[in-house]
C-alpha cells in the first residue's frame, strides 16, 4: 500500500498492537502527528513534558510487560526525552521512542532544533536508529519493536528525519525480523542447569537471590514454585518486590543498602547463591570483598555481559528464567527439604532479633507508618509507583506487595520525577486499578507539570507526599557522613501543595494526623481526581537498617528495637 | 582492576556494516573504560561485513567484560579473542634524501618493507611487520632522522 513515512509509523503503531502513544509535538514531528490526527488505531496522551512522555511510556510498559512507545520532535523535544531513555534502559525496560530529525539534507549543518540523537542515546538505548531512507522505514520499525522486547529488553530510539515522513512509498510491514547478529540466547545449557540442580541439593544455607529479571520474564509464579519446592528461603532486590509475595514465609525481604537485617545477613551466610535475573548492583552488595564470602555463585541471567561482571560465578547459565527454571524445576523433585530446616531457623532468629521495624508515633505521622497504612488501605488491589528517595526506600520495605508489576520504580537511574508520570503510564494500562505515586516534597516537584496532564486526560492518580521538608535521603547522608552540614537540602519554602493541585485542575489535600490520612486516601479513591495528598511525616526520620556506602553488608546502621508490645 | 595483569590482547570485530557500527564499538570502550591501543577497519570483500581489529590492554577479566560487551553490541556479528595469530602492522616513514639512503633500504628491506617512493627532498620508505618488529624498526629508523612516522595499526587473523 502506498503511504507517506508518517503514515507507516502510526500504521507500525498500530500494528504493534500499541494502543496509547504518550508524546509531545513539535516540528520535524509534524507530519506524523498530522496522521495521528487522523487516525484512530491507538490515543495519544499530550504530557507536559517530554521526560514525562517517555515515563508515562515506561509506566505504561512496567504494569503491563508490553512495549511502551513514546514520540517526540527533534533536538530539545529529544534531549529531553534523554533522561526517560536512560532511566528505561538502566531497568532494562521495553520501548520504542520515535523522535523527529531536521531534514536529511540539511543533517550535519546545525540545522534549527537539529541535535546528534543517535549519538547522545547511543549509551543509554539498547540500539537506536537513524532513518536514512523510506524504504529502510517499516523494516527498522519491526526491529524497534522487537529488540525493545525480545532478549534483555531496553529501550529503542528510532529519530526520522522530516522529509522521510512526508515522503510516499510502499508500505508492508514485515512479518518477521532477521538480525544475523543479534541472537539472544533464551534457552540455558542443559548440563549447567544439571549441575547447578546438584549444587543446590549439595548446599546447606542456600538462598534465593531475585531480582528484576524475574519480573521481566513474568517468571514469578516459577520462582514460587521453585521456593515451595525447595523450601530454600529466599531475598528480593528492589526492582524484584512482589515476586514472593510479601505473606510468603520463605521472603526475608529487601536486601541491599536498605534491606532488612535477615536478608544481609542470610546474603553473608549463605553457602550457594543462586541468583535469578539479579546483577550484583553495587548497592546490592556493598563492598565486593566483604560479598558473601562463603558461597558458590549460580548465576541465571540472560546477558552473558551480568555474568562475572562484577563478582565470579561457578555456575553461569545464560538464559531467560522461566525456560531456566522450567528446566530446573523437575531436576529437584528428590530434593531434601529438610536439609536447609537448620539455615531457616537461623534466618528466623535474625529476623526476630531486628525485624524490620520503626518506632511510631502518636505526635507526629511516620513516613513508615503511612506506607504500611497505605497497604492496609489498598493493598493488593494498588498499583505503586515511586520516585527517588527515602519514601521510595520505605515504600520499599513497608509495602505490602503480592505480586511483580505492582511495584513501580526508577532503580537503576535513581530518576527524581520518575513516579508521577509512570503512574500516569499505569493508570492508563489499568484504568480500573488504584495507581498510587509515593513521592516526596523533592521529587514530585520535577515533574509536577503532569497535574495537568492527569487533569485533562482525567487520570485519577494519588500522589501521596510524604513531606519532610528535606531532600530527605541526601540530608540523611549529611547527617551521618557530613557532620549535619545540611547544604542545599532544606526545602522548608514551599508551594501550597493544596492550591498548585487546585490550580492544575486537580484535588489537594493538607495532612497531618492518622484520622486525616485515612479521610484524605478515601476522598481521593472516590472522588477519580488527580491528587497531591501532601502528608506531614517526621522531619528527621531515617531510612535504616543501612550499610553505609562501600561497606561490608552485614555491617548495618540498624533501626532503634521496638517496645515487645508493639510488635505483635 | 588489577594493573599487575594488563595483558596485551588483539580482538577481532566482525560487524554488519552500517553507518555509526564504528562509534558504536569505540563509545562503549570509552564508556567503559577500557583502552584502544590501535584499531583497524575496513570492509570483508564481498559482503554487508566489516572486519575490526583491536589491539587492546587488560586482565583476563577485563578482556571477557569486553567481549561479552561487544557481543551486546546488535551490529556485532563475531568477536574472535586472538589466541595463536599471525599479526601485521604496516609503517611509512618518511625521511630526507640527503640521509644515507643505501642504509635507509636496507634497513627497510630487514623489516619486510623497502623505498616506496623518492621525491625531491623525501623518500618513503613502508615496511610491515610484527608489532615487537615495528617497534625496533622504528628505533632503528630514528638515527636517519624521519621527518614523519605513520603506524597503520595491527591487523592479525587466527592461524
Amino acid at each position: 500500500m502506498q503511504m507517506s513515512g508518517a503514515q507507516m509509523v502510526c500504521e507500525a503503531i498500530i500494528a504493534e498492537g500499541v494502543k496509547t502513544v504518550f508524546g509531545y509535538p513539535g516540528g520535524a514531528i509534524m507530519h506524523v502527528y498530522d496522521e495521528i490526527y487522523k487516525q484512530d488505531g491507538f490515543e495519544h496522551i499530550l504530557t507536559r513534558h517530554e521526560q514525562a512522555a517517555v515515563h508515562a511510556a515506561d509506566g505504561y510498559a512496567r504494569a503491563t510487560g508490553e512495549v511502551g512507545v513514546a514520540m517526540v520532535t527533534s533536538g530539545p523535544g529529544f534531549t529531553n526525552a534523554v533522561t526517560g531513555l536512560a532511566t528505561a534502559y538502566m531497568d532494562s525496560i521495553p520501548l520504542v521512542v520515535i523522535s523527529g530529525q531536521v531534514p536529511l539534507a540539511l543533517i550535519g549543518t546545525d540545522g534549527f532544533q537539529e541535535i546528534d540523537a543517535v549519538g547522545i542515546s547511543r549509551p543509554c538505548t539498547k540500539h537506536n536508529f537513524l532513518v536514512r531512507s523510506l524504504e529502510e522505514l517499516p523494516r527498522i520499525l519491526k526491529e524497534a519493536f522487537y529488540l525493545a522486547r525480545s532478549g534483555r529488553p531496553g529501550p529503542i530510539l528510532v529519530d526520522i528525519p522530516k522529509d522521510i515522513t512526508v515522503e510516499i512509498g510502499e508500505f508492508k510491514y514485515p512479518d518477521s525480523v532477521s538480525i544475523p547478529s543479534y541472537k539472544p540466547t533464551y534457552k540455558g545449557n542443559n548440563r549447567q542447569i544439571e549441575k547447578a540442580a546438584e549444587a543446590i541439593k549439595k548446599a546447606k544455607k542456600p538462598l534465593l537471590y531475585i531480582g528484576g529479571g524475574v519480573v521481566l520474564s513474568n517468571a514469578y509464579k516459577l520462582v514460587r514454585e521453585l521456593a515451595e519446592k525447595t523450601q530454600i528461603p529466599a531475598v528480593e532486590t528492589l526492582m524484584a518486590r512482589g515476586v514472593m509475595g510479601a505473606d510468603n514465609p520463605l521472603l526475608l525481604g529487601m536486601l541491599g543498602m536498605h534491606g532488612n537485617y535477615a536478608s544481609n545477613m542470610a546474603m553473608s551466610e549463605t553457602d550457594l547463591i543462586i541468583s535469578l535475573g539479579a546483577r550484583f548492583d553495587d548497592r546490592v552488595t556493598g563492598k565486593l570483598s566483604e560479598f558473601a564470602k562463603y558461597a558458590d555463585i549460580i548465576h541465571v541471567d540472560i546477558d552473558p555481559a551480568n555474568i562475572s561482571k562484577l563478582v565470579d560465578v561457578d555456575y553461569p547459565i545464560v538464559g531467560d528464567v522461566s525456560v531456566v527454571l522450567q528446566k530446573m524445576l523437575p531436576l529437584l523433585d528428590d530434593v531434601n527439604t529438610d536439609r536447609y530446616q537448620a539455615w531457616r531457623e537461623i534466618l528466623k532468629r535474625y529476623d526476630e532479633l531486628h525485624p524490620q521495624s520503626y518506632v511510631d508515633s502518636d505526635e507526629v505521622i511516620k513516613p513508615q507508618w503511612a506506607i504500611e497504612r497505605l497497604g492496609e488501605l489498598v493493598g493488593e488491589d494498588a498499583i505503586i509507583t515511586s520516585d527517588v528517595g527515602q519514601h521510595q526506600m520505605w515504600a520499599a520495605q513497608h509495602y505490602p506487595f503480592d505480586r511483580p508489576r505492582q511495584w513501580i520504580n526508577s532503580g537503576g537511574l535513581g530518576t527524581m520525577g520518575f513516579g508521577f508520570p509512570a503512574a500516569i503510564g499505569a493508570k492508563k494500562a489499568y484504568p480500573e486499578k488504584t495507581v498510587i505515586n509515593i513521592t516526596g516534597d523533592g521529587s514530585i516537584l520535577m515533574n509536577m507539570q503532569e497535574l495537568v496532564t492527569a487533569a485533562e486526560y482525567k487520570i485519577p492518580v494519588i500522589n501521596v507526599i510524604l513531606n519532610n521538608h528535606f531532600l530527605g535521603m541526601v540530608r540523611q547522608w549529611q547527617t551521618f557522613f557530613y557532620e549535619k552540614r545540611y547544604s542545599e537540602t532544606d526545602l522548608t519554602f514551599q508551594p501550597n501543595w493544596k492550591a498548585l493541585a487546585e490550580a492544575c485542575g486537580g484535588i489537594g489535600y493538607d495532612v497531618t494526623t492518622k484520622e486525616e490520612f485515612d479521610a484524605a486516601l478515601k476522598d481521593a479513591i472516590a472522588q477519580d481526581k488527580v491528587c497531591f495528598m501532601n502528608v506531614a511525616v517526621n522531619r528527621f526520620e531515617n531510612v535504616l537498617p543501612m550499610v553505609p556506602a562501600g561497606g561490608a553488608l552485614f555491617n548495618m546502621m540498624l533501626p532503634p528495637k521496638v517496645e515487645q508490645e508493639e510488635e505483635k | 582492576m588489577a594493573n599487575s595483569n594488563k595483558e596485551r590482547r588483539v580482538i577481532s570485530v566482525i560487524v554488519m556494516n552500517e553507518s555509526s557500527v564504528l562509534s558504536r564499538v569505540t563509545s562503549m570502550f570509552a564508556a567503559r573504560g577500557y583502552n584502544i591501543e590501535s584499531l583497524t577497519v575496513a570492509p570483508i570483500p564481498e559482503s554487508d561485513m566489516s572486519h575490526m581489529t583491536i589491539e587492546t590492554r587488560g586482565s583476563a577479566k577485563v578482556m571477557e567484560q569486553i567481549t561479552k560487551q561487544l557481543h551486546k553490541l546488535i551490529p556485532v556479528y563475531k568477536v574472535i579473542e586472538h589466541e595463536e595469530m599471525v599479526e601485521k602492522e604496516m609503517v611509512l616513514a618518511k625521511f630526507p634524501i640527503g640521509e644515507n639512503l643505501s642504509s635507509i633500504a636496507a634497513l627497510a628491506a630487514a623489516y619486510n618493507g623497502g623505498i616506496v617512493n623518492v621525491g625531491k627532498e623525501m623518500v618513503v620508505v613502508q615496511v610491515a611487520d610484527e608489532p615487537k618488529r615495528v617497534k625496533h624498526f622504528i628505533e632503528a629508523a630514528q638515527r636517519y632522522n624521519p621527518c614523519e612516522i605513520v603506524r597503520g595499526g595491527v591487523v592479525a587473523i587466527e592461524r
